[in-house]
């Protein structure tokens, strides 16, 4: 990965408390298009709410974000932050349970639907054109992803394994520019994890999307990501290549760290 | 990607996303259709048609909006029976004060209705769940008081208005089949219309935001705009059924009629008729209309009971609508249309099922 290219993302010396708890403590990230990039840390160190601050779920106390060389604000809605083309999955089961796989990815794609309320209620011209065309799309991704058996079913139903999968599908579905996965191989069998990379590796090289990562696999990480960026209690405390990471003093403290407190 | 077989694509997905894909179902809907237009006005006595089948399809309206908001949106509403109230009060000052068309004047009711509903929809960005019915149920009530007491809506007696006679274009629709095809020819398209709604991607958003609302906005689902609509929409079809109730059924717009009760009563055709279903809708309604009439008739005369006063007749059939919703909220919390499905999915797997 060269890094002289301009970062798709970059944020910059985010601060967040909760309380009195800073979950981040004036960390700086960057995403580097094309790459997959991963964010690894123990238990509360400040991951999810990492891209929590990204997707503007949580609106950061002191930093900057910038997304293709443009700032925005600290401040957005997070169907906005969509809107500018990133998209997610997370860590805990948040599928549409009581709609079929292919409406779950359906709704992936809403922002790019313009049909009005009256052309969707004749379901007349645009409206019609673009839900075929739409739905299209959605077929492609359930080929991609090797869910065809399921595409009818509702959600709510499916094994674990696959309700990640089809949460991988609503994520893509959106085209986005930025994909930002948090934890998409938590609580899986070795196949079901397998599956999950050979997807994400898929992603990225064969469609071409921009992937960051949260994952806890330390064998998965190494093995698909480009950089690595760790966090432990809220700071950056070292970024670089597998290899570099592997070797970094305070990593190996703060994982062991964590192992001897378990 | 394994294979591609292009060119049959569009084809079959065009197929797949009809109205109705199954057979079975449009089979189903062609003689429902049959039924309504064609046979019932003819057998069905002034009664059966003026008492229940008028009522019957104006609170499946009532029921279906409900049901948007709801079922599908996933806000609970106690206060959809006030939606109705602002319905009936604008179609009748449109069509009785200022001589506007009578068909407008309905889909004006409706109009009205959606954008106070849209209103009292505001609070839902900021509460959920509990709140947010506590907040309905301040809409029931001051609706209810602006429309008994601001006289320029009400005229001021008791919060009553009389209906006028109803005509289109000089045809005068005086007698129960007229009535009857009146309210028939507003219901059957604005159902279809709500049908093709949910089932696109207004439908999908709103269930979206119903399972997981964070998550449904970071997809990309506008929250606020959404629920808006789905207020709006809701009491759009609150708004019409109230106009052609008061219209067609009670003759005057009278504000008893769309009381807190009754939007307990809506809420509950929903619960038991199926959350999220346009058929329970219908189920809903059905079964509400249908029920005191089966305790007078059937259940009362077989058990030898006929001299029941009206008032104890009248409980009776809260205590067992009451009995319902708590049985299918326990029991099958999607109601009468998921055992309608249940059935159906039974019949396609008998080997003989003629
Ligand atoms: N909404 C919130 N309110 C209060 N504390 C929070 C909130 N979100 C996260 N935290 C806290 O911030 C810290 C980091 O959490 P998180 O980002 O979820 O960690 P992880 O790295 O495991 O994903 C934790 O201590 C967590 O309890
Ligand atoms: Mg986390």
């Amino acid at each position: 990965m060269s890094q002289k290219t301009e970062p798709l993302l970059q944020v910059e010396d985010i601060h967040i408390s909760f309380g009195g708890l800073k979950a981040l403590n004036g960390v700086s990230l960057e995403v580097y298009p094309g790459e997959i990039m991963a964010i690894i840390g123990p238990n509360g160190a400040g991951k999810t709410t990492m891209l929590n601050v990204i997707n503007g779920v949580y609106t950061p106390d002191e930093g900057r974000i910038f997304f293709e060389g443009k700032e925005r604000p600290l401040k957005m809605k997070p169907h906005h932050v969509a809107a500018m083309g990133i998209s997610r999955t997370f860590q805990n089961l948040a599928l549409f349970k009581g709609m079929d796989t292919w409406c779950n990815i359906m709704v992936g794609r809403t922002q790019k639907m313009h049909s009005n309320l009256f052309s969707q209620g004749l379901y007349w011209g645009m409206s019609q054109k673009e839900e075929i065309e739409h739905r299209e799309a959605v077929e492609w991704i359930i080929d991609f992803l090797e869910i065809e058996n399921i595409r009818k079913q509702p959600t709510g139903m499916l094994p674990y394994g696959l309700q990640k999968r089809v949460e991988l599908g609503r994520a893509l579905a959106s085209e986005p520019k930025l994909v930002l996965l948090d934890e998409p191989m938590a609580g899986m069998n070795l196949e079901e994890k397998e599956d999950i990379a050979r997807f994400v590796l898929d992603a990225n090289e064969e469609l071409g999307y921009t992937i960051a990562l949260i994952e806890h696999d330390m064998g998965v990480v190494m093995d698909i990501c480009d950089r690595i960026a760790v966090l432990d209690f809220g700071n950056k405390i070292a970024e670089g290549t597998p290899e570099e990471i592997k070797s970094n003093q305070k990593v190996i403290q703060a994982y062991l760290g964590e192992a001897e407190g378990e | 990607m394994l294979y591609r077989e292009c060119g049959n694509y569009k084809d079959t997905y065009a197929r797949d996303m009809a109205i109705f894909p199954i057979p079975f179902d449009r089979w189903g809907l062609g003689v429902m259709l049959v039924l309504a237009f064609l046979v019932i006005p003819y057998v069905a006595s002034n009664y059966w048609l003026s008492s229940i089948m008028i009522p019957f399809y104006c609170f499946s309206l009532a029921a279906l909006g409900l049901n948007f908001l709801t079922g599908y949106a996933g806000q609970v509403s106690i206060g959809h029976a006030a939606f109705m109230a602002v319905g009936a009060y604008a179609s009748l000052i449109l069509y009785g004060r200022y001589g506007i068309p009578l068909l407008p004047s309905i889909l004006g009711g409706g109009i009205v209705s959606a954008a106070v509903g849209s209103v009292f929809g505001i609070p839902s960005l900021r509460i959920k769940g509990f709140y947010l019915a506590v907040s309905t149920l301040a809409a029931q009530f001051i609706i209810e008081w602006v429309l008994t007491h601001w006289k320029w809506v009400s005229g001021g007696v008791f919060g009553t208005v009389d209906a006028p006679d109803l005509q289109i274009f000089g045809w005068i629709i005086d007698t129960p089949v007229k009535k009857y095809y009146l309210v028939l020819c507003i219901v059957v398209p604005l159902v279809l219309f709500g049908k093709n709604l949910v089932r696109g991607q207004l439908g999908r958003n709103w269930q979206a935001i119903r399972d997981m609302d964070v998550a449904a906005e970071i997809i990309g689902v506008s929250l606020f705009r959404y629920k808006l609509i789905a207020f709006a929409v809701s009491s759009f079809y609150a708004g019409v059924a109230g106009s052609m109730i008061t219209l067609a059924y009670y003759g005057a717009a009278n504000i008893e009629e769309f009381n807190l009760l009754v939007s307990f009563q809506i809420l509950g055709m929903i619960i038991i008729g199926g959350m999220g279903t346009v058929l329970g809708s219908f189920f809903g309604a059905g079964f509400m209309v249908l029920l005191p009439i089966f305790i007078n008739q059937t259940l009362l005369a077989l058990l030898g009971l006929e001299t029941v006063p009206s008032d104890l007749r009248a409980n009776i059939e809260l205590i067992i609508f009451g009995g319902l919703i708590v049985f299918f909220l326990i029991v099958e919390p999607y109601g009468m249309a998921r055992l309608w499905h249940t059935i159906k999915d039974k019949m396609r797997l008998w080997p003989f099922p003629y």
